[in-house]
This record gives structure tokens, C-alpha cells and sequence, in this order.
């Protein structure tokens, strides 16, 4: 007689995630992103005191399917709500969604400001370099060479459009951070990494550290102008060079 | 009229109108504080860098005016009483969450020390865009301001809602004797939408945009539910008359030149002038009914404001022709600007009443 063996799970959504539904294009990466934080903030039991601070972007679909607090902040504000918030509740969790536009365009005196503060709270951001929700524009973060609607016939060139931005290597020079590291969401390997990186920055604001920032890398599968299936290719051969994946400071 | 009235207050105290109108904020349980030096509110800041330490509370020096509106977002949607002061430039740039606050419906107090009188405009008409409104507060003696700050933070939770309390200079720089109402625990109503951390409950979305139940947001809905609360609001009208049971001059004015105003009037009924004054305490709601009352009793309906003439148009929107409304105010500086000028000598108030009420000033 044989018996089966227990079935192990090796794979769901995370109890966090209300909703596998969400109106992201097929192939984005923030989904995954946003998978990988609710994993994380479900294995260290940070639920029942988790604000969540979301920003405008295509993420902002978010709030409406996850199961932690949010409060819902204006272009480019949420490090400053984020700011008020875990100023008056010292004791909770709290980590902001922006994307590029949102933190290195509108807010970028705000993101630094709080860095230089030294605010005790975790801020993510999703980086795919361009304005996905307005239908694909240049950010700070869009790449030498990138094709976006407003670059579309010479792609980012300086003379014309300036240089990214590369704000997670600016933020790691200002004192009052504790954390910064880079991820992206386009391999397996690399979701691993940025987990653990995720969990060093959410660590160090536990810990009351200081500031911390991770950057997330994700796939923009509409407004790259490549096909869905290439754009982890993308990834390694455009946004690499500029935004290599390491941990930047170290707790 | 009292606007906390029956509270027990505390002893009186002399102190200057920006320091009272901060110590009040702490005495009515604002634990959140947050600005950027600009005169004539520059006070309300130093004094909150102090005092919100001692109680427990938080006062940021922020790096900008939209930092630090949006600082007040965050503690304020935590459910803490939260409060802002600068002045009308600083206001402006504060507009794009000011308006998003109320379709958020977090509730704060937002403290403008005008210069001169120039932001009636951009108080009661909403500087930001779209259909909101907030409450707007114009406290003309340290002791009202006191007050209308106690009933800022109530009335801001009891509408979820911000609400708006225009000084100025005059006001901030004055000291008077002052009681401060004490708080009572019944006075701070629970926030169950506040965003705490969800322990023990479904998650709260605080947010501007909408239902956040909704993977698609209903937002035609919800502005229709907030344009619908600003209705409701406009029930919460406040308003103080004086010596216009016999009155043939009405004049409408608010904040500290209506203090000048109200000197004047009493000044010329010792020379027999029969005239009254209308004061508006709520500058939004409009105090419409009142003025509309008196329109029809009146031979004119003067309005004295420290601007080039903004109140003047609700005013004409409540007479509706029914008595001239001639303007006897005017933009009034002494060199710094900062809105404190020769148009509140009383001599001049006293002779451009008295050419209303001798049919000498243009309606």
C-alpha cells in the first residue's frame, strides 16, 4: 500500500493581496513588486500595524486590493505624508509606493528632505523610467537612449533631454539614511534579491535606524516599445548599466 | 456669542494673538504641528517648536509649505489633530492638497495671518481646484481667535473636513487677556476611518480619489458625495449684528478691521448717525440670511474690507438689489507690506460711513 504524500504549497498570492485582479498591463513589474512587499510584511507579522503611504502612478490601483491600511497621497507627496504619519504613530510601519515620476520628478525635494531628516520609514521606489499611467513620457529616470513619447524620435539624448537621475546612489550620500540597495523584478534571482533587500531596509526602520530606500527596477511591457516576453532582456542590457543592482549602503 | 459656550475655561492670561492662537490649538488636543516661517505667522511656529514637545505632540520645521501641508496630511490621517499657519503666499502653495484634503475628508486646521485682508478670494472660494469648500473662521479679537480655534478643531472632525481661520497681522501682533476652554476626553470623537494600522479590522484606504472598495474607482460618485457635504455645511452659518434694530446704514465687514468698524459706528452714533454693523464670523458659509434681512430695512449695505473688494461680492450676492452696496474699504499698507495701514485710523472709517449715510459715496 502506498500513501500520497502531503501536499506542500510552494505557491499562492499572499493573504495581503485581496485580489489577484488589478488593471496593470500584463508584464508589468510592480504587481510583483507590490507581491513581493505583502510576502514580506505578512513573514514579519507587520500587518496589524502597517501604513501604507501610496503615491500617483499606475500603482496607485493598488490600495483598493490590499489588506493594510493606506493613506493615499498626492504627485509626488507621499514621503511627506509618510513623515506626519509615522511621526505621530512612532510604534507602526510605515513604507510609501512611488514610482520614478512621482519621486524623482514631482517630489524630489521631498524624498531628499526626508532622507536628510532622517525619517523612520521605508520608502520604495518602483522604477521603470518613464509615465506609464499618462500613456509613456520621459521621467528624471528614463535612460540615455530610451524611446518615450516625448523622445520618441532621437530616444534620451543629453543635449536635448539632460541625464537620469540616479537618485538611490544621490540618497545613499545624505546622512540621515541607514539603508539603500537596489532590486528589479525581472528575474527569479533578482525578485530573491530584492527581497532580502526589502527586508534589510524594513529591518533597519524596526530597528529605528533611519531612513531607508529600496529601488525597484520593473518592466514596463507597454511603453518600452519591446515586446512583453523581451523586456527582462531589457532590463540587463539598458537599465543595468545606469542602475546596477547592489546594495548601495549597507545597515 | 460664545463659540464653545458653557465649557469650563481656564485663568486669563496675557498673551500676544499668535502665541494664543497656538497655546489654543495644544489646549483643544492639536498634537501635530507643521510650517514654514513666513510673516505675519512666523510666531505660531516658534511657539509650537516648544510648546508641542511638552505635551507630547510634534512640530516640524519643514523645508516647504508643501511639505509641510502634506506632514499635516499624514499625522491628521492617522486620526491626530493636526494644524497648519502661514500665510495667503504660502497658502497658495498649499492649494493642491488643501483642495484633495477635503475630497479625502481628513480633518485639520489650516491658520491664515493675512496681510492686510487679501485672501478672502482664495479662503472662501476655494484656491485649488474643484467643487470643495471649507469652513472659514475670522476671529477679530485674540479672545474669539482662542475660541474659534477650539470650534476649528471641532467642527473639522465633526465634518471630517479642514477648516480655515483667517488673522492677520493686527490679530497676531496684538496681546490681550485670554481664557482658554479646557478640553474635555468627550470633546476628542473616535476617527474609525483614521488609518492606525488595521489590527482587528478590515484595512481603511484614506484617500482623495474615491470608494476604496473599488478595483474600478467611482470618482463621479464621490465628488457628488462630497459636493453634497459641502451643502450640508453650509448650515454651520456664524454671524454677530450690533445697534441695527434702528440702523439706515448697515456695514458688513470681519476680522480685525471690523473691530476698527465696530469702534467707529459706536463713534458715530454719538453724532446721531443711525448706524449698525454686520460681522461675519463665518466667511463660508456666507452669513447671507442676516445681511439679506437688513438689505431690506437699510437705505445701503457699506462694506469695509482691507483689500481691493472681495467680500463685497457675497455681500451683493445676498442683498440682490435691494439696497446699494457701496465699498469703503481699499488695499491699505505702511511700508512693510504687511497690511497695517492708515485705512484703519478711525477718522477715516468714521468719514466714509458718514458720506454712506449722507448719500455721498458711490453704490
Amino acid at each position: 500500500m502506498t500513501t500520497t504524500p502531503p501536499l506542500k504549497k510552494v505557491s499562492a498570492k499572499p493573504d495581503l493581496l485581496l485580489s489577484t485582479e488589478h488593471s496593470l498591463c500584463p508584464g508589468c513589474g510592480e504587481p510583483l513588486a507590490l507581491r513581493t512587499i505583502l510576502e514580506l510584511v505578512d513573514e514579519l507579522d507587520l500587518r496589524d500595524r502597517t501604513i501604507c503611504v501610496c503615491g500617483i502612478g499606475c500603482y496607485t490601483a493598488f490600495p483598493g486590493i490590499i489588506d493594510v491600511d493606506v493613506l493615499q497621497a498626492l504627485h509626488g507627496r507621499a514621503p511627506s505624508v509618510a513623515t506626519g504619519a509615522k511621526r505621530v504613530l512612532a510604534d507602526r510601519f510605515v513604507f510609501t509606493l512611488q514610482g520614478d515620476g512621482d519621486m524623482v520628478n514631482e517630489g524630489l525635494q521631498e524624498i531628499i528632505h526626508c532622507a536628510a531628516r532622517g525619517e523612520k520609514f521605508t520608502a520604495v521606489l518602483l522604477n521603470n523610467g518613464v509615465f506609464g499611467e499618462t500613456g509613456g513620457h520621459m521621467t528624471a529616470t528614463s535612460v540615455l537612449g530610451q524611446r518615450t513619447k516625448t523622445t520618441m524620435a532621437t530616444g534620451r539624448v543629453p543635449e536635448l533631454h539632460g541625464w537620469p537621475i540616479k537618485i538611490a546612489d544621490l540618497l545613499a550620500q545624505v546622512d540621515g539614511t541607514a539603508y539603500v540597495a537596489r532590486g528589479a523584478m525581472h528575474t527569479p534571482a533578482a525578485i530573491k534579491w530584492t527581497k532580502q533587500c526589502l527586508r534589510d531596509a524594513f529591518r533597519a526602520q524596526l530597528d529605528g535606524k533611519g531612513f531607508s530606500l529600496v529601488e525597484i527596477l520593473t518592466m514596463c511591457p507597454t511603453d518600452w516599445y519591446v515586446e512583453p516576453t523581451e523586456t527582462p532582456d531589457w532590463v540587463e542590457r539598458n537599465f543595468a548599466p545606469s542602475y546596477p543592482l547592489r546594495v548601495i549602503k549597507s545597515l | 456669542m460664545s463659540a464653545t459656550g458653557g465649557t469650563t475655561r481656564s485663568r486669563r492670561v496675557l498673551m500676544e494673538g499668535s502665541h494664543a492662537i497656538a497655546e489654543a490649538a495644544i489646549q483643544s488636543g492639536c498634537r501635530f504641528y507643521a510650517g514654514y516661517p513666513i510673516t505675519p505667522s512666523t510666531e505660531i511656529l516658534e511657539y509650537m517648536s516648544f510648546r508641542q514637545p511638552q505635551v507630547g505632540g510634534v512640530c516640524v520645521n519643514a523645508e516647504s509649505e508643501i511639505e509641510a501641508i502634506n506632514m499635516v496630511w499624514g499625522a491628521a490621517g492617522c486620526g491626530v489633530r493636526a494644524m497648519i499657519a502661514s500665510t495667503g503666499q504660502g497658502i497658495s502653495l498649499m492649494q493642491e492638497s488643501l483642495a484633495e484634503l477635503s475630497n479625502a475628508e481628513i480633518p485639520c486646521v489650516v491658520v491664515n495671518m493675512m496681510r492686510g485682508q487679501s485672501d478672502y478670494y482664495q479662503a472662501t472660494r476655494g484656491g485649488g481646484h474643484g467643487d470643495y469648500r471649507h469652513l472659514v473662521l475670522a476671529p477679530h479679537t485674540v479672545q474669539e481667535a482662542v475660541d474659534l480655534i477650539a470650534l476649528a478643531f471641532q467642527l473639522g472632525d465633526q465634518w471630517r473636513t479642514p477648516v480655515d481661520v483667517l488673522g492677520d497681522f493686527v490679530l497676531g501682533h496684538t496681546s490681550e487677556a485670554v481664557e482658554f476652554p479646557v478640553l474635555r476626553e468627550s470633546d476628542l470623537p473616535p476617527k474609525p476611518w483614521a488609518a492606525t494600522g488595521a489590527r482587528g479590522r478590515r484595512a481603511h484606504n484614506v484617500t482623495p480619489l474615491g470608494s476604496p472598495e473599488k478595483l474600478h474607482l467611482e470618482h463621479g460618485a464621490h465628488f457628488n458625495a462630497m459636493s453634497e457635504k459641502c451643502a450640508r455645511m453650509s448650515t454651520e452659518k456664524r454671524c454677530e449684528t450690533g445697534l441695527l434694530d434702528d440702523a439706515e446704514v448697515a456695514v458688513v465687514a470681519f476680522g480685525s478691521p471690523a473691530r476698527f468698524v465696530k469702534y467707529a459706528i459706536r463713534q458715530c452714533r454719538t453724532r446721531g448717525l443711525k448706524v449698525g454693523w454686520i460681522r461675519p464670523i463665518t466667511l463660508w458659509p456666507f452669513p447671507d440670511e442676516v445681511v439679506a434681512a437688513a438689505a431690506s430695512r437699510v437705505r445701503a449695505i457699506a462694506v469695509f474690507e482691507q483689500n481691493a473688494g472681495q467680500m463685497i461680492d457675497d455681500v451683493r450676492l445676498a442683498v440682490l438689489g435691494r439696497a446699494p452696496v457701496p465699498a469703503i474699504g481699499g488695499i491699505s499698507h505702511d511700508h512693510s507690506g504687511f497690511g497695517v495701514g492708515p485705512l484703519l485710523e478711525p477718522a477715516t472709517i468714521i468719514r466714509r460711513i458718514t458720506d454712506v449715510y449722507e448719500g455721498k459715496a458711490a453704490a
